[in-house]
């Protein structure tokens, strides 16, 4: 079980968080003016990376906060937690084959 | 004579305390601090079960974990234990166990005729046997399982309960033999918090079998006086009886402690087992070492034993496994079995050692007490049924690989073998360590750490006492270092340090024939696996070891290749001239040993496995006689049959007193969500399909509330409270799922909107009062709420006294007629439900359920989420396109637009009026145009909701049919068992349409 570190409540058990997907995929601004194409990419298509990835998740069974998390798919190594809005830390990324 | 093979003093065992236990029905006797596998060998019980597959007599072959022969099933119905290893099962008094998989004795089994008709099962059989007919493996199935299976499943319900604690550790320490209980030491000594667990009862490890001494003084007293330092250390849990069998991610570690398996008389308030979930800050692996056994001819016959359980069972439990051993090993360190045993009164017949050059301190010692050692020898053969009579004794030729001289019997009873030894480097490899084939001591040993974890002592690859203590020694302040404890290196303690090198690695001991020709050498003991068919599968084309693995089933079950993994490697290796390290290794999956399901489970059984929610009014219904039925977590009355009532009695009655006089609902249950904040209106206007900027306080508005991918996930009514402050209703079972999306939308997307979210599902209770009567019923118990249509309209809400308590009443209908939803305080709940019953007396109020709420509603053809749609269901399909603004965007509204959904021909809500009105369609039938003689037929939708109505003297439903918008007044047909039920397609509002009555 993963130890994920909340940016408001620090490191708690998996099992008190809820996934939410890949991250910095902002809602367009006008779906009206978007192509089908890029709105069915929007939602219904993620990035199913190996390697290091930027997903959100929230502490639905703590403070109820979403948050974004950096963490490699493969190995769970976690890079970093930071809120929403703010910039990912730098991270040295990995993708394996 | 009780304890025959008991030896008369020594052993960790307590003579004052004899315990009665019973194995296959007959009484036998041990002490305290036996196993069941030394209690039954002290016994002269040697056969104890059969095999998986031939049903071949097995004997105890180990002493620990490793056992994959002596399973056996302990206690008695519902309690019952399957497949427990005897050399695990710590003896109790009025313990009763029996074999597994002997039909009809274990004495006389039918299915040993497998054996002699072996030819007939080789590696794959039940793949190349059981292919044809596909339609009889069903059948197969059953006769598999039952000859290959192994002990029972209870049938009844678990009658104990369990435990499971979440705990953390600086330094989590696996197994307290030498090296764990140094690790413990040296952690402790720095102030770390410390959990040491192992799968014994007394803590020690191999220090308990050996006769190893450590600072000057027997090892099992530096163990004991371990013990005692660490038990009078605060910050140390020490946990016995708990096997660590899982290894998980940022160092989640699972133990499984038993509690009360071992004792007589289990207070009633024990629990059976407790699992605990540890996240430790650094980890010390010191699980040991598991003795490899030889692979030779019918080297499974009860009496053949792995030399250091042989050795365990004369200085531990003081049992002599046999009164004539023979030794038979590939390395030195065996013969400190075979210097015990002897030591023990046991004859040594010979020890047969495949080392061409027997040398070593041991084997030294070994010749020196007058032990013939016949190097470069080898077992060709063994003899007796039920219990190892003789051996055949052959020397080998250079290579090993076949007889070389005359074959010579030796008379025996015991056969104690080495084949070096397998470090248990299961967790490590759990935790996705890797691992690193070490060609001197001819296994797989733990290579770079992936977590904060470090292996020690014999599960390291380590042999030689004091190197392993000082491994673990280093290992505890390392962890504890790591931990963030500042250390004060401890002295290490003096021991002697032989390993069990020189060793000579053969895999495969020769005999007068070649493998599969005569006899069975096997691998796998506990899957019934021999070279012979592990090169049958190499033979095949399966080359790989995963497939090897597969094919053959060596290393599966519960087992997972203690024993039998390396060598399995090392047979393979051989017949393929590809060196071990070449081959790779399989992998170790959790859980190390089994885990009852009861332990996974806890205390999350029966009534806590989900939480339950009733109403503040929920007593008045079950005193009514209401059947509850579930709704999310809710118990939400479902009908109130009266006496002589079935459900559909108390449906039909209950509808019609609805619509013609006064009926009562609880709706507490509906989701609430208090929304503040000045973006408020647009925040709705964003997440409904609807407008809301228009909304006056005082007014309530229904919403349709979409996922992004344009499909219904929600509806309700949302009531203007005042400037900038709403409350919206959701679905009974879709609260917590609506919430979460919108506090979703609200901080992810849309962080700019000043808006804020209150779940007060519980603050209120509700009751639905609805009929052409209701409107008589509030205006008698408000004296403050004008209730003349003009000045309290539909879709509106008014605030005051009801019942003498303050409430908000809200002038909604779902049953589609004049109705009220009257709300309170939570805690005045009962009291406006028993009010309004009382008051309501002279106009026949009835209770109705949920059924009836389904009736009413779908008369009117309105929509249950979760029921008419399932995810896959547009507003569109739903004819409710006017809902929908053109206007402004909202969540889901650009899908709405994508080419799928204008397809005229998706499945679209109409409502159903079956030819014959005493028929009643049956929810999810499916529906057809034409209809065939048989399957397959076109179907073009299903029904979603069906009922008699009492109201239109008729069975009706509601469907999705393929283009059903446009198809009002077309027949359907739904193809039932025995008939075909024909219907027309109409519009899905059968009940006052112009909706005079729910504006009356």
């Amino acid at each position: 079980m993963l130890l994920i570190p909340c940016p408001y409540c620090g490191e708690r058990a998996e099992n008190e968080f809820s996934y939410g997907g890949e991250a910095h995929k902002p809602r367009p601004e006008v779906p009206e003016e978007i192509s089908d194409a890029t709105w069915a990419d929007y939602v219904f298509l993620q990035k199913n990376t190996k390697g290091t990835y930027y997903e959100r998740w929230i502490h639905s069974h703590g403070c109820r906060r979403w948050f974004n998390l950096v963490r490699d798919t493969l190995t769970h190594e976690i890079h970093g937690a930071y809120r929403m809005g703010e910039a990912p830390p730098k991270v040295d990324e990995k993708t394996y084959v | 004579m009780a304890q025959r093979y008991r030896l008369d003093k020594g052993g960790r065992i307590d003579r004052d305390r004899p315990v009665d236990f019973t194995f296959n029905g007959r009484a036998y006797q041990g002490y305290a601090g036996d196993t069941l596998g030394s209690a039954l060998l002290a016994n002269g019980v040697h056969l104890v079960g059969r095999s998986f597959k031939y049903h071949r007599p097995r004997g105890i072959f180990s002493a620990g974990a490793e056992e994959a022969n002596a399973l056996v099933q302990v206690g008695e119905g519902a309690a019952t234990l399957a497949d427990l290893k005897a050399t695990q099962v710590e003896l109790y008094e009025g313990l009763s166990a029996r074999s597994v998989n002997c039909y009809p004795s274990l004495d006389f089994d039918i299915g040993e005729v497998n054996s002699l008709a072996s030819k007939l099962f080789p590696a794959g059989f039940y793949y190349k046997t059981f292919m044809w007919p596909q339609a009889g493996w069903p059948m197969y199935e059953r006769f598999i399982r039952k000859a290959a299976g192994l002990g029972e499943a209870p049938l009844e319900p678990d009658p104990d309960f369990y435990d499971k604690r979440y705990a953390h550790a600086d330094v989590l320490v696996a197994g307290a033999g030498p090296a764990g209980l140094a690790a413990a030491l040296a952690a402790a000594r720095s102030g770390a918090r410390v959990i040491l667990a192992d799968e014994q009862h007394e803590l020690g490890g191999s220090l308990l079998s050996g006769r190893d001494e450590v600072d000057g003084k027997p090892g099992s007293d530096w163990a004991a006086e371990a013990e005692r330092e660490l038990r009078a250390n605060e910050n140390v849990r020490i946990l016995p009886r708990s096997v660590v069998f899982g290894y998980y991610d940022h160092n989640w570690i699972d133990i499984l402690e038993n509690l009360s398996d071992h004792l007589a008389n289990k207070p009633a308030d024990a629990p059976r087992q407790r699992m605990w979930k540890v996240r430790a800050n650094q980890v010390v692996l010191a699980t040991g070492a598991i003795e490899r056994p030889l692979v030779f001819r019918d080297n499974d016959r009860p009496g053949i034993m792995l030399a250091s359980a042989a050795r365990s069972y004369v200085n531990r439990w003081a049992v002599r496994p046999g009164e004539s051993a023979v030794l038979f090993t590939n390395n030195d360190g065996a013969y400190a079995a075979a210097l015990d045993m002897k030591a023990a009164g046991i004859k040594i017949a010979a020890a047969v050692d495949l080392r061409a050059e027997a040398e070593g301190e041991l084997t030294q010692a070994a010749r020196d007490a007058g032990i013939e050692v016949l190097a470069g020898h080898g077992i060709a053969a063994t003899e007796g049924h039920k219990r190892v009579r003789r051996v055949k004794v052959a020397p080998l030729s250079a290579d090993g690989r076949s007889l070389a001289g005359e074959a010579r019997t030796l008379n025996c009873d015991l056969v104690a073998m080495s084949g070096g030894w397998n470090p248990t480097v299961h967790l490590h490899s759990q935790s996705r360590g890797k691992l690193r084939f070490d060609a001197e001591l001819a296994t797989f040993v733990p290579d770079r750490a992936v977590q904060a974890e470090r292996s020690a002592g014999a599960c390291n690859g380590t042999f030689g006492l004091a190197d392993v203590l000082g491994e673990g020694f280093a290992a505890g302040e390392a962890a504890a270092e790591a931990a963030g404890f500042s250390v004060e290196k401890a002295p290490r303690p003096q021991a002697g340090n032989g390993k069990f090198l020189p060793a000579r690695w053969l895999w495969l001991t020769p005999s007068s024939k070649p493998v599969g020709h005569g006899g069975k050498h096997f691998v796998d003991f506990q899957n019934d696996v021999t070279a012979a068919d592990l090169q049958l599968a190499l033979r095949e084309g399966y080359t790989s070891v995963e497939h090897v693995k597969r094919y053959t089933t060596t290393g599966m079950g519960t087992d997972q290749g203690k024993t039998s993994n390396v060598n399995a490697l090392g047979v393979v290796s051989e017949f393929r001239g590809v060196p071990i390290e070449e081959l790779g290794v399989t992998t170790f999956r959790p859980p190390y040993t089994p885990v009852t399901f009861g332990a996974w489970g806890g205390r999350d059984v029966g009534d806590l496995f989900d939480p339950i929610r009733r109403t503040p009014m929920h007593s008045w219904h079950a005193r009514a006689g209401a059947e509850f039925e579930n709704v999310g977590m809710w118990k939400r009355p479902w009908y109130y049959p009266k006496a002589g009532e079935g459900m559909h009695e108390a449906v039909q009655r209950e509808s019609k007193a609805a619509r013609e006089s006064l009926g009562i609902l609880d709706a507490t249950t509906l989701g609430r969500i208090d929304i503040q904040g000045p973006d408020s209106a647009e925040f709705l206007n964003r997440v409904y399909t609807n407008g809301w900027k228009t909304l006056k306080p005082g007014a309530i508005r229904y919403g349709l509330m979409l996922g992004e991918d344009g499909m219904v996930m929600d509806d309700g009514v949302t009531a203007c409270l005042g400037e900038n402050h709403y409350l919206m209703h959701t679905t009974s079972g879709g609260a917590a799922e609506v919430l979460a999306h919108l506090e979703e939308y609200l901080q992810t997307e849309w962080p700019e909107l000043q808006v804020y979210l209150t779940t007060v599902t519980e603050q209120y209770a509700t009751a639905a009062i609805a009929g052409p009567n209701a409107r008589k019923l509030l205006a008698e118990l408000t004296d403050d709420i004008d209730v003349d249509p003009d000045a309290f309209p539909f879709m509106s809400w008014r605030e005051g006294t009801v019942a003498g308590v303050w409430a908000r009443v809200m002038r909604i209908s779902f049953s589609g007629d004049l109705s009220f939803e009257i709300n309170v305080e939570a805690h005045n709940g009962l009291h406006l439900w028993q009010t309004l019953m009382n008051a309501g007396e002279k106009y026949n109020i009835t209770p109705y359920g949920t059924e009836t709420m389904h009736v009413l509603r779908a008369e009117k053809g309105f929509i249950i989420v979760g029921q008419e749609t399932d995810g896959t269901v547009t507003p569109v399909d739903l004819g409710m396109e006017k809902l929908c603004s053109t206007k402004k965007d909202f969540i889901g509204k650009r899908s709405l637009s994508r080419p799928d959904m204008q397809d005229p021909n998706r499945k679209q809500f109409v409502g159903l009026l079956p030819d014959d009105p005493n028929e009643v369609l049956e929810e999810g039938a499916q529906l057809v145009e034409t209809v065939k003689s048989q399957p397959p037929m076109d179907m073009v939708g299903h029904v979603t909701s069906s009922y008699m109505s009492p109201n239109l003297g008729r069975g009706f439903a509601l469907a999705l049919v393929k283009g059903g918008l446009h198809k009002h007044g077309q027949k359907v047909y739904a193809p039932m068992p025995g008939k075909t039920i024909a219907c027309t397609v109409t519009s899905p509002v059968f009940f006052d349409p112009e909706g005079e009555r729910l504006r009356a």
